[in-house]
Order: structure tokens, then sequence, then C-alpha cells
């Protein structure tokens, strides 16, 4: 189903791909149902915090240097620029660049706003946001309150354009629409679409590679010159300038397949900018297909081949050394599902064994209409590996985890894996997009596990002096007794 | 009418649900959205001194996680589901229904849900604290409130001595677990009984002995007056509000003598007391005053950018003891406009005359236009939120992190409070200064 561009906003996940967040079973069969169009969602009759599109939305557009963004909602809805605000400090010294604040207001909306609406509080605020940021855009994000209200965010926004001279674009991500928190990426990357990215002037070397925090650049980018290509990391810590000309790039990569699919196939559909969509390059495979699906897509196959082979030969001592001392460990990886997928692939190229695969929803197709690259090859492998899906649950991970007593748990998204420290399992949180990046991070990353197997008195001290907050019923039942069997 | 807000220092009522994980071994249950739970642990926890999930919070929450569906067919019967289940699941002595916005703006009856429960015997309570009615301060006030109403039994009999303690908001000052064990061990010292319901180690069994007290002891400008107003009204306990966090010497002898007074203790017992106190803090200071007087360094003027528990109280420890002066004070906890007046006249208040503007803004870029006005001759000293490092960069001035968002700082134990909790600010402050230039 192609891209709809005109539409305001972009379809949520659930809507536009199938996406679900209740499943259990296994990676065939989860292959199998989704390519037959058949997967459908099972809900939980008991559920814990989870997370929301907003938080999405609001996080990847708050690294945008020189944009700002409304939050028109209730303050809390804005408690995550926080967050946002450490983040875009780390991505800045990490590049050595002075500090700066996110460019974030909210409308701080009350309770009299819930009754008589606040269309002219979100306007004073837009106005305000200009003069205080002085923006190259301004994106306005929607919440649970300004959306059951009907507040018309779209219309204040056009009436403003006519005071205001930069884009103005709103993005539809209230919490309650989705239940797919990656929902969030799809309806930031939407507004950056349609109101700022521009039809190509040129076409360029440059290679857009969408990420998060990029602190693999200078790897890439020595990498990409090699081809000779330069990469434009977006979205954070880019400028509206970088994006709006991200139509004029000979390609498009992402270092993972969930976050890339909306944006990578609209620039593929609207402006020909082909969307690299092979295995994320973690791991070995990984790395080859990503550099080969680069080299076909820019007519560098030739150039790729060399690169390959001169890595590999590279870390090929260390790779067996790391692989020696990994053999015979047994991993549960519990992530959102490009990166739950292509980590059990890696994992089992450095000879772990991964005896469970938990990931935070499941999209049967991305936006090309295939199902993704790792989850087929998944599919494929020796193993049928057990897999569920919940929007997190640590409820249902920790039963899980209890019953299968791995050596390692591998997590991604927060507040996932000290509840398996605290089990006494060594665990590593992949909060960095780029670890296990390349033949090196492959290595690398191998050495990190074997760190945590060497010296476990974190985990094991934990594990002895605190109390899980889970009754002993509740251990003692099947990990997925509340995952409803109906069809909602 | 609120106006727009940057750099957010506090987070919405819903974000009391820190307040009751404050409380050990109780679990609020949220009928909210899927992302709530996660942005609020986050603002007021995680990004806030590195305060984690602890035993049951963070994504151990239970929650509804609203969708659709409930909003347009309603979530009773969700919560239903979820507190009935959560009751199974988790190891909790005490359940509090906090709902979100949806759930306040769709009309649920979540009093009924949970009046069910309350009728099979279950320890289930609920509040309503939908975001868009005010902040986490005022939520932390009415789940105290509910708490009190739907939860607390009247006592048989007064305990003599026994106090109840009412101070800093949990999580949202990261130093309140340091800072409630030292205000308890002051009280006890003067030889009464402290209780305080926060932090660990007290629990519901502390709960329990909230009506017993022999009074109520509220250290704050204004956040938990309603509550010992309210606690007064239902149980007959008196309440002493002493409205300044009491950090430093001159704060905290003045505390001990309030309190000593009003609870009948022999006042030349709490003078001895004070002498003790006095005498080793005082070496510290002797000591250190070396480097604090005879370098270029130590600045000389002091703007604070913080709720009004530090902005008040680290006020008057840096006039009425270090010698410093005040610029204008900026609070930021959204204090309503009735406590306004009595804070301000605190501020009028300092030794040798000495008085300071307030200025009572939650807008922390228009905060920052105030101040990059100003005009300052040496390095002014920035006591704040992280948000103000930026800030200190551009007026060439020092800054520490003390008031939400702390997300520069990792705290454990430390307290700010008392005699030793001045030491470690001075500690904490002059480290800055040092840091800066070696």
């Amino acid at each position: 189903m192609a891209i709809n561009l005109q539409s305001s906003e972009a379809p949520t996940r659930e809507n536009r791909l199938g996406s679900i967040t209740g499943y259990k079973g296994t990676i065939r069969d989860l292959v199998e149902q989704g390519s037959c169009g058949s997967l459908k969602n099972k809900e939980r009759c008991f559920s814990q915090a989870s997370a929301c599109s907003s938080s999405c939305a609001q996080f990847y557009l708050s690294a945008i240097l020189d944009a700002a963004i409304v939050i028109h909602g209730p303050v809390g809805c804005a408690a995550d620029t926080v967050g946002a605000n450490t983040n875009r400090k780390w991505g800045e010294s990490i590049r050595g660049w002075k500090h700066t604040n996110v460019n974030i207001i909210t409308t701080d909306m009350v309770e009299e706003d819930t009754v008589f609406g606040a269309i002219e509080k979100l306007k004073n605020a837009v106005r305000e946001a200009y003069r205080r940021f002085s923006p190259k855009a301004i994106f306005v994000t929607t919440s649970c309150v300004s959306g059951i209200i009907g507040e018309d965010v779209k219309s204040a926004l056009d009436e403003l354009q006519e005071e205001i001279p930069v884009p103005l674009a709103p993005v539809f991500c209230e919490g309650f629409r989705s239940k797919v928190w990656a929902s969030g990426f799809d309806a930031a990357l939407h507004a950056i679409m349609t109101a700022v990215v521009k039809p190509p002037l040129e076409k360029t070397n440059k290679v857009n590679i969408i990420n998060f925090t990029g602190s693999a650049r200078k790897e890439i980018t020595e990498t990409l010159a090699r081809f000779g290509l330069e990469p434009v990391f977006i979205v954070p810590f880019s400028t509206i300038e970088q994006l709006s000309k991200i139509s004029e790039s000979a390609a498009t990569l992402s270092i993972c397949g969930t976050l890339g699919s909306y944006l990578g196939n609209a620039l593929q559909q609207q402006y020909g900018v082909p969307y690299i969509q092979t295995l994320q390059p973690h791991g070995t495979a990984g790395m080859d297909s990503w550099l080969r699906g680069l080299g076909l897509a820019t007519g560098k196959e030739a150039e790729v081949e060399v690169y390959i082979i001169e890595e590999k030969e590279r870390v090929a001592i260390e790779l067996a050394e790391v692989r020696e001392k990994l053999k015979g460990y047994t991993a549960v990886v519990g992530m959102g599902p490009s990166f739950g997928h292509n980590y059990i692939r890696t994992l089992q190229e450095l000879g772990v064994e991964v005896i469970w695969g938990a990931t935070w929803h499941f999209d049967p197709v991305h936006d090309n209409g295939m199902s993704p690259e790792a989850t087929r090859l998944l599919s494929k492998g020796e193993a049928d590996i057990p897999v569920s899906i919940a929007d997190q649950q640590n409820f249902e991970v920790i039963n899980l985890l209890n019953r299968l007593k791995p050596d390692l748990y591998i997590g991604r998204h927060p507040g996932t894996t000290v509840w398996a420290t605290k089990m006494g399992i060594p665990s590593i949180m992949i909060a960095d997009e780029f670890s296990a990046y390349g033949y090196q991070g492959l290595v690398d990353f191998g050495y990190r596990l074997v760190d945590i197997v060497t010296n476990r008195n974190l985990a094991k001290n934990l594990a002895l002096h605190v109390k899980l907050p889970y009754t002993k019923w509740w251990l003692e039942q099947d990990s997925f007794k509340f995952l409803q069997e109906e069809v909602v | 009418m609120s106006q727009h807000i940057e750099q957010v220092r506090h987070v919405c009522s819903l974000g009391a649900l820190q307040s009751v994980l404050a409380i050990e071994r109780a679990v609020p249950v949220l009928h909210a959205g899927p992302g709530c739970g996660q942005k609020l642990w986050g603002a007021l926890g995680f990004q806030n001194g590195c305060q984690g999930s602890g035993y049951i919070g963070g994504h151990s929450v239970p929650c509804t996680n609203i969708g659709e569906k409930e909003v347009i067919f309603g979530g009773d019967e969700r919560l239903r589901d979820i507190v009935e289940n959560a009751l199974q699941v988790l190891d909790a002595d005490l359940f509090v229904i906090l709902t979100g916005c949806t759930s306040d703006i769709v009309g649920d009856d979540v009093g009924q849900v949970a009046q069910s429960f309350q009728k099979q015997g279950k320890p289930v309570v609920f509040v309503e604290t939908g975001g868009f009615k005010g902040t986490n301060l005022f939520g932390h006030e009415l789940v105290l409130d509910a708490i009190i109403d739907q939860y607390l039994q009247p006592a048989e009999a007064v305990e003599p001595g026994l106090v109840n303690i009412w101070s800093v908001v949990p999580f949202h000052d990261p130093f309140w677990v340091g800072n409630l064990k030292e205000i308890q061990s002051l009280v006890a010292e003067l030889g009464l009984t402290p209780n305080s319901i926060f932090g660990p180690g007290n629990g519901l069994d502390a709960l329990a002995q909230v009506p017993k007290a022999q009074f109520n002891l509220l250290i704050s400008p204004w956040v938990g007056l309603k509550n010992v107003k309210h606690l007064e009204a239902k149980f007959g306990t008196p309440y002493l509000h002493y409205p300044v966090l009491p950090i430093g010497p001159t704060e905290t002898n003045k505390f001990l003598r309030s309190l000593g007074q009003y609870a009948g203790v022999d006042a030349e017992k709490v003078e001895q007391i004070i002498k003790k106190h006095e005498v080793d803090y005082y070496y510290y200071i002797e000591r250190s005053a070396d480097v604090l007087l005879e370098t270029r360094l130590l600045p000389r003027r002091f703007i604070t950018i913080a709720d009004s528990f530090y902005s008040l109280g680290i006020a008057k420890f840096l006039i009425n003891d270090l010698g410093l002066l005040p610029e204008t004070q900026y609070i930021t906890d959204g204090v309503g406009e009735d406590y306004q007046g009595d804070i301000e006249a605190e501020f009028k208040n300092f030794a040798d005359g000495i008085t300071a503007n307030v200025v009572f803004n939650n807008d922390g870029g228009a905060v920052h236009e105030d101040i990059r006005a100003i005009k300052f001759r040496g390095r002014p000293l920035l006591i704040g939120s992280a948000w103000e490092k930026v800030l200190a960069e551009e007026i060439n001035g020092y800054q520490l992190s003390v008031s939400m968002p702390v997300s520069d700082r990792l705290v454990l134990n430390r307290a700010y409070v008392g005699y030793g909790g001045a030491l470690r600010l001075v500690e904490d402050i002059y480290s800055v200064v040092l840091d800066d230039f070696q």
C-alpha cells in the first residue's frame, strides 16, 4: 500500500501495516501468519505502563538543531522533554559542539482548556516559539487531551502560516491512538516529508542514514568515502536545511528497520531515492547485506566487495577468539522488532544460542509491502525460535526469564534490563543504536558479553538482596496466562 | 489561567504516582494512556538524580494503557480487570488507583470500581489526578487526602511524643530520602518520636501510626498544608507549620527552637543540642574559610531558580550563614496565589535587613530572558536545575543543579537539610567553582 503524503497524518502502524502487540508462538509461525494476512492481535487483561507515540515523535524531533516543537497538551505530556534534553546534550558532546537546550514549549493545557478549547493558547505558544527560538520549522504535537476534545490543530496552523514565515507542521501522535509506540516516529517523519523535504534540485553523492544519536559517524564517514559517498545523518542532530535536501541523495540506509520504513519508502516513492531495506548492519551478515545493498543502489558493487574482504580479514582472528569464549551460552532478547530480530541473528553469529525472542511489537510488513528481511531470514534458520510479542509488559518477560533461566539477557528500551539483572541474569541494554555495528563492532560486542559473564557480581548481589515485585503465585503461572485468546 | 511553559520543572498531577511509590509496598495503578507512566517517571525519577524503578516502579506499574476503545466505550471494565489481576500478580500492600486525563474527561466511574474492591476488604483506594488538573505537587496533596479519607482509621489513643513528618515531595526532590532522614534524626534528638510514611523502612506500618500522632509537623512553604489541615479536621491532630526548609545553622537553630517550644521540650536541652551541632559545623567552616575568603573565587551574588522548598531554604542559608547576596529569586513549582504572600514575606526577612525579590513563574524560558537582562558584577551563582547549565555558560556564571530536573547528578542518600546538609551544599557549590577552571 503506497504511502499517502496528501493526508495530514500518517495512519497508525496497526492500520497501515497490520502491526500487533500481542502474540506467542514461534518465528516460523509468525512469518507464515504474517505473510498470509491471518496475523491477528491479542490483548492482555493485565498490563503495565507501556509507552506512547507522543514520546517517540517528540524525542525524535527534539534533536533537530534548528526546529522547535510546541506540545499541545497538559504539562505532563512534556515530561519527556527532560530526557530529550539530556539526549541532545549527549549528541552535542560526542560531536564537540556547544551545548544547547531543546527548543520546546508546551501549551500547559489546564481544566478550563478542556472545556473551552485552547486554540488561541496554541497559536500564542507557536508565536512565542517563533520569537524565542527563531526556528526554521515548528512542529506541533498533539496529546490525548487535544485529541479527545477535538482541537483543530491543522486549521490553526494553516491560519498562522500567514503570519509565520517558516513551515508549521502538525504531528498527530495522541497516546491513545496506537498500541505501537513506533507510530510516533511515523507521525514525525510524515510531518518532515510533507512540510520540510523539498523536491530535488540536483542529485548528489550523499547517502541518508536514518539513525538516533550517531555514535558511529566517524566510521561510517570513512567507510562511505571509500565508495565516493558522503553520509547525512538524520533526523536527530541535523538541520532543517539538511532535511529539506534528503530527496537529492543517492540512497537511504537505516540503522533500524522499524524506524526507517516510513521515511525511506516515502523518499523512494516520492523522489526515487532508493531505500536499502536489507538486514541492519549488526553482525557480519548484516553488515554484508547493508553494504551490498548500498553498492547495488549506487553502482559501487566492486568497491564494496573489496572493502568487505579487507574488513573481514582484519577481524577474523579476534572474531574466532571471542566466539570460542562465548560457546555454549544461552540468551533471551527483549527489544523492538527490527533490533530484536537482527540481534538474535547477531548473537547467533557470536555462537550464542538465543532461546527466546521477545519483541515490543511486530510489523508483518514494512512500507514496501514485504515482510522484514531480518524476520524472514530467522524463519529460514535451523531453529524455530520461540518468540513472543508485547508492548514490553515486564510481568510476562520476568515470568519467562524465571522459567528459561538464560545466561544472558540483551534488551533495548528503558525499564527492561534492570529487571533481568535483579534476577541475577547478566544483562546488557543496547542504548546505543550503533553497538555491534560492523565487523569490528561485532567483535567489540562479543567482548562486552564476555565481560558481563566474567564478573557477575552486580547481578548476583542484587538478586541476593532485592525482592521482585511479583507474587509467588504469578511466578508459578504460565507466562501467557493473561494473553487473551479471543481476537479483538 | 495558565500560560505556556518552556523547560518543565514539574509535571502534571498524575506525577503523584511517584508519591505512592515512595510509600514502601504501595503501588499506583494508572487508569491512563500508555505513555504517562514512562514520561512522568522519566522526569521525576530517571532523569532526576537517577532515581530508577526501585521495587515496583517504572514499567512495573500496572496501567490500563487506555486506547481508542476505552476512549469511545469507557474504560471502567478494563480498570476492573487490571486492578483484579494486579492484586494477584503484584506483591504489594496498598493499591492506589490514579486517573489520567482521558478517564477524567470521558467520565469513567473510578470511584465505583475502587469501592467494589474496598467492599471485598481489598486495600484499594482511588484518586482523580487527571493531568490537566494541576502540577504533581497538587497531585501529591490529592493523593495524601485520598489516603487520609479512604484508608486511615481513627486512633484509639494518642501516643505522646509521636510526630508525623510532612516535608519535601518524594522523587520531585531528588534528595528526599536523605532530607527526610535528616529531619527525623533532628526531631528524634529532641526526644520526640518521628514518623514518616515515605522512604525505605517506613511504609504501611508508618501509615497506620499517622492518626495516633500527638501532632503533625509540616516543614514546607506550602505543599502539604491542605493535608495537615485535613488530618486536624478528621482526627483532631494539631499541627505545627514551619514554612522554611532548614538548611544551615541559623535556620536549623530556629527550627529546633520552634519545634522544642511547640512540643514542650526543655529549652536548655534544645540549646545543648544546638551547641553540639554548631561546634561541629563551624569546625569545617573555619577550616575552609581561608579558601572561601582568600581566593578570588567564591561568588558574591546568587540566583535560585527552583521549587519553593529550595529557593527559600537555600536563600536563607546562603545569606544568613555564608554571607552571599541575593539577586532575584525564581520559584517554579506553581505556588497558588493564596500562598505567595507569606512566601514573599519570608524573602523580605533575612539577617541585617537584607531582602530579595521573588518571582513566581513556571516558564523557565521567561525566567532565563529575565536573567539575561541582569547586569552582573562578578560571576553569579545559579542554583537551579539542569536547564540552567546552558544559561550559566552564556552569562559566565557557576551552576549547581538541586531542583528538578537534576539530570546531571546521581543522588543516593545525600541531604541538604540541617547542619550536615549545609556542609554538603557548601562542598557541592565550591567544587563547581574549582572544577570550572582546573
